[in-house]
């Protein structure tokens, strides 16, 4: 009986990676779209009308968008491997700790990245006592699913990869193994773990690509205060 | 064993009020501690050390924070009875998605009605009407969000409700000439013991509204 799942995505996509593990954790068979994002599909715009975006996972037909939304169903349409604990308190934890990663930590990194000045040393001091909240709950776990990979671990997988880029560009050290071992552990661990490692896009590409981004912001901040 | 659940939580806020409704849904007893949001409590700071905010549940001393994970939650303990999410995980993952739609939009689109210049003021009325036709599109001629059964995405939204007559005052507008429909649905939403006995009365949140914009020294 065919199952058809098709996932859209960009080559580079964090928020799409986090769909291509869990999938790919769970042994679900899948066809990577792959989309131009500064020239999206008429598919695209059809399968997410209000938010134009990709992640997008395409289950028989019908269209799933918001990657955390894609991560749930996943998680409930096929039940190997979960993702999310079973426990409805740990569930809940799971849920808050994930949001905080992308409301937070997502948010203050990017900035200590993308802004200059003051902004940046304003984004640094709120990133480092966001990620001072994740090394208090790595606490003896290896995880933040605890023995295995979950759903923490996925939402959060970027900052494996991405932190070591934007560390890279910048000369800003994020991830300090000093300040935060048992986060700078996890980022090795879950970096280098089977699935995971297989899927990162290619960092010589990130870093021209994120590089550009962060020229781009230069150039734009700038232009704007010679204007006055 | 008894349950004992606890709600940090201040009148107006539309988010500490999505709990409330949730609740009262489920029929469930709890304490109500009403918090001063410019003089917080130690228990909120100990109950929510991350965010500092309000909604906060404590089930049997154990804290939860962020008002849908909350909702989820009371959904996936108290599952006896008024199902907020349906069974299905596709019809799920639409409701998660309407309810993410409302946090990532309504509450900012209003503060720009309700704190800021007039600039911005038109900027949001725009972005608010567009919002929420929207969200009556996705209503369709369904009774609720839900379908037939009020669920997930009518508690996250009908809590702006109260809200919405503060928006019209400040932003210059009439919310139900321009969505009709969605106001049928809030008054529907009303007529149901959760609902009424969890909202503000929207002329008290006018008030209080008007004193946020005086301490902030907007008017």
């Amino acid at each position: 009986m065919g199952e058809e799942v098709k996932l859209f995505r960009s080559w580079s996509s964090s928020f799409a990676l986090r769909i291509v593990w869990a999938l790919e954790i769970k042994g679900i068979e899948y066809e990577a779209v792959f989309e131009d994002l500064s020239n999206k599909s008429p598919l695209l715009l059809q399968y997410n009308r209000v938010h134009k975006k990709i992640p997008i996972l395409v289950h028989n037909g019908r269209p799933i968008v918001e990657s955390f939304v894609i991560l749930e169903y996943i998680d409930e349409t096929w039940k190997q491997a979960p993702l999310l604990p079973e426990d409805p308190y740990e569930r809940a934890m799971a849920r808050f700790w994930a949001k905080f990663g992308e409301d937070k930590v997502l948010t203050s990194i990017w900035s200590a990245f993308i802004k200059q000045g003051k902004e940046q040393e304003e984004a640094m001091v709120a990133a480092m006592e966001n990620l001072k909240f994740l090394e208090k709950e790595m606490k003896g776990k290896k995880f933040f699913g605890g023995e295995r990979i979950g759903y923490v671990d996925l939402t959060l997988g970027w900052l494996a990869n991405l932190g070591s880029i934007f560390e890279e560009i910048v000369g800003l050290k994020i991830v300090d193994e000093e300040k935060f071992p048992l986060l700078y552990s996890w980022m090795q661990d879950f970096a280098e773990a089977p699935i995971i490692r297989d899927n990162w896009p290619p960092r010589d590409k990130m870093i021209v690509k994120f590089q550009a981004l962060l020229d781009a912001a230069i150039a734009a901040s700038s232009s704007s205060s010679s204007s006055k | 064993m008894a349950d004992e659940i606890v709600l940090l939580s201040t009148w107006p806020s539309m988010f500490g009020n999505r709990v409330r409704v949730a609740l009262a849904e489920k029929g469930l007893k709890y304490e109500y501690k009403e918090e001063d949001l410019w003089n917080k409590s130690p228990l909120l700071l100990m109950m929510n050390p991350v965010h500092k905010k309000i909604p906060v549940l404590i089930h049997n001393g154990k804290p939860i924070s962020e008002s849908m994970i909350i909702v989820e939650y009371i959904d996936e303990v108290w599952n006896h009875k008024s199902p907020l999410l349906p069974t299905d995980p596709y019809q799920r993952a639409q409701a998660r998605f309407w309810a993410d739609y409302v946090d990532k939009k309504l509450y900012d689109i209003g503060k720009k009605i309700i704190w800021s210049t007039k600039g911005e003021q038109e900027t949001g009325k725009k972005e608010l009407i567009e919002c929420l036709k929207l969200l009556e599109g996705e209503l369709g001629d369904n009774p609720y969000f839900g379908g037939e059964n009020f669920g997930f995405v009518d508690v996250s939204l009908v809590t702006f409700s109260c809200w919405f007559h503060t928006y019209e005052s400040y932003g210059n507008f009439s919310i139900e000439t321009e969505c009709p429909k969605l106001v049928a649905w809030t008054k529907r939403c009303l007529e149901k013991e959760s609902v009424s006995s969890s909202l503000a009365d929207p002329h008290k949140i006018h008030d209080f509204a008007s004193g946020v914009r005086k301490r902030l020294g907007i008017e």
